[in-house]
């Protein structure tokens, strides 16, 4: 996040005309994105030098990385949340007012004043003194998230994945010819589902031939998801590495032929 | 005899040790190796498809011409290697079917992820005008809460688009008023909010046919999504997004990467195969010399 971030804004404050080279890819580079890519290129090998040791390189670009990336999302926030639904709504809520022009839009408008003195409450828990009353703004915020989160939550993620457990294990076509590829499938599921929420059972030892059997292939069932998260996750930092080595290959090569002049 | 045999015991124990304590930066170098040599000399494996994947296209390939799609750049540069590729190919395949194209975003980032897929993409259809076949809206804060105002209508909650042109003057706004206007709605999503809060309200509240491009950490829990109908298709990972490239045949740097995730993931499995074997060693010559 960071090396594009500060790739993007190098880009596109620093002077574009200036050092105007041809790269290997025949992409003409300006200043900006020489610079910016040479910073990211740097900053990409400060950060795989952890894998190294610890060092000075690593500290300084994880310390710039923290910052840039808090400064950039308190300038987003600001410009994408407080200004247009607070600064520009109370503006326009004042504007009307003084012209007298009071109705349902100046109201609705001024009524963004609410949610301010709660934005404002939220900001005192950095007052030690008083920070008692950031409480009543997160409680309105863990009531709303709550009351929202038990709606949605029951209805997509159990109402729907439990009827998706409903599923008849021997599945036939429309001309009666028994299919045992989805036959198959479903009974893994039922057994699958079932087993894993006896393994979660707790209040019964996991023995005998029913309950310690299915307990068992539940662990098996548990075994298997964790084997594919973790294939998944292998896959997804693998992911990372080949997309800064792409980075290298693609922004920085011509970088550098960029400054001098190889091929 | 004895000596020599004593001698050779103790050699392999050593090289046992030595085995057993290989300097974990050796992995690392290996993996490196394997990432760096399938990028500069590009193996060409074949990429299979899967029906997750296959879903999402057939579905947008099945569209009449001048639908809508939304999609939801719910990502941050962190992620962009796998879910930049996933924007690009669907974005392709769109504009190729001649849909119409609503950007939004619910991450920070998000937005600058979206310009940057959508003016690369833009280059390659000349005929495609930003405000008619397509729009940025920009990012919004507040997760659930956007999405469930998306029924009410986009102009409440996206007042002017990411370049602070007025929604009411953007062509292809004026026929999209809100969320039922919509045929496909696509998250492109590293996390919290992402598909999770598709699925939950504009799948099981409004009924809209979701899909979904996923990082492939999330990958393996957006299934059940799949297996329940409540998404539509999955793009999971580098390897989702290298699919639709194959199935678009236009290959491009999720494909390019899928030859240096094979090798790696040989690697890997060699290396747990040595670390088995090292262990294995080990312990049969703990036996043999409690045995002496």
């Amino acid at each position: 996040m960071f090396f594009t971030s500060l790739n993007n804004i190098v880009s596109l404050n620093m002077d574009n005309g200036f050092f105007m080279a041809a790269a290997q890819t025949g992409v003409k580079l300006g200043t900006g994105e020489i610079v910016g890519t040479w910073i990211a290129a740097l900053l990409t090998i400060c950060i795989f030098s952890f894998l190294y040791d610890d060092n000075p390189l690593y500290k300084f670009a994880e310390h710039l990385f923290v910052g840039v990336s808090a400064g950039y999302t308190m300038a987003t926030a600001f410009h994408n949340v407080i200004k247009p639904n607070l600064i520009m709504k109370l503006q326009e809520g004042f504007h009307l007012l003084s012209k007298g022009q009071i109705g349902y839009r100046c109201w609705e408008n001024l009524s963004y004043i609410l949610p301010g003195i709660l934005g404002i409450m939220l900001i005192l828990k950095l007052v030690p003194k008083i920070q008692w009353i950031a409480r009543w703004p997160l409680s309105f915020m863990v009531g709303l998230a709550s009351g929202l989160g038990v709606v949605l939550t029951m209805e997509a993620f159990i109402l729907k994945q439990v009827s998706a457990t409903l599923i008849p294990l021997l599945v036939f076509n429309s001309q009666n010819a028994f299919l045992w590829a989805p036959s198959l499938k479903n009974i893994i599921i039922v057994l699958g589902v079932c087993s894993g929420l006896i393994y979660f059972y707790f209040s019964k030892e996991h023995k005998g031939p029913v309950y310690g059997t299915f307990s068992r292939f539940g662990i098996v069932v548990l075994m298997m998801a964790f084997g594919a998260a973790f294939g998944y996750t292998v896959m997804a930092r693998v992911s990372l590495l080949i997309g800064r080595m792409l980075f290298f290959r693609d922004q920085w090569w011509p970088a550098v032929t960029a400054l001098f002049g190889g091929g | 005899m004895t000596d020599n045999t004593e001698t050779k015991t103790g050699a392999k124990a050593n090289i046992i040790d030595i085995l057993k304590n290989v300097d974990r930066r050796y992995i690392f170098l290996f993996i490196l190796l394997a990432v760096i040599i399938p990028i500069l000399f590009p193996l060409n494996l074949p990429i299979g498809t899967s029906a997750p994947v296959r879903n999402i296209y057939d579905f947008v390939e099945d569209l009449p011409e001048g639908s809508v799609i939304l999609m939801s750049f719910d990502y941050s540069p962190s992620t962009e290697i796998e879910l930049d590729p996933a924007a690009e190919a669907l974005l392709r395949h769109a504009f190729r079917k001649k849909h119409k194209v609503i950007g939004i975003a619910l991450w920070p980032m998000g937005l600058s992820q979206a310009q940057r897929v959508f003016a690369k993409i833009e280059k390659e259809f000349p005929e495609v005008e930003q405000g008619k076949d397509y729009v940025n809206l920009g990012y919004k804060a507040g997760g659930s809460v956007i999405l469930m105002g998306l029924k009410e209508g986009f102009a409440k909650i996206f007042p002017t688009d990411d370049k602070d042109t007025p929604i009411a003057d953007l062509p292809l706004m004026n026929k999209v008023k809100d969320i039922s206007n919509v045929d496909l709605v696509v998250s492109l999503s590293a996390g919290v909010p992402g598909i999770k809060e598709y699925v939950a309200i504009v799948n099981t509240q409004f009924g809209k046919p979701v899909a979904g491009a996923c990082t492939a950490v999330s990958a393996p829990e957006m299934y059940t999504f799949l297996d329940s109908g409540q998404l539509l298709g999955l793009m999971g990972g580098l390897k989702g997004a290298a699919e639709y490239e194959q199935l678009l045949q236009k290959p491009g740097n999720a494909s390019l990467g899928m030859d240096a995730q094979s090798i790696v993931h040989i690697v890997i499995v060699l290396f747990i195969i040595f670390s088995n074997v090292v262990y294995f060693m080990d312990e049969h010559q703990k036996k043999q010399a409690a045995l002496k």
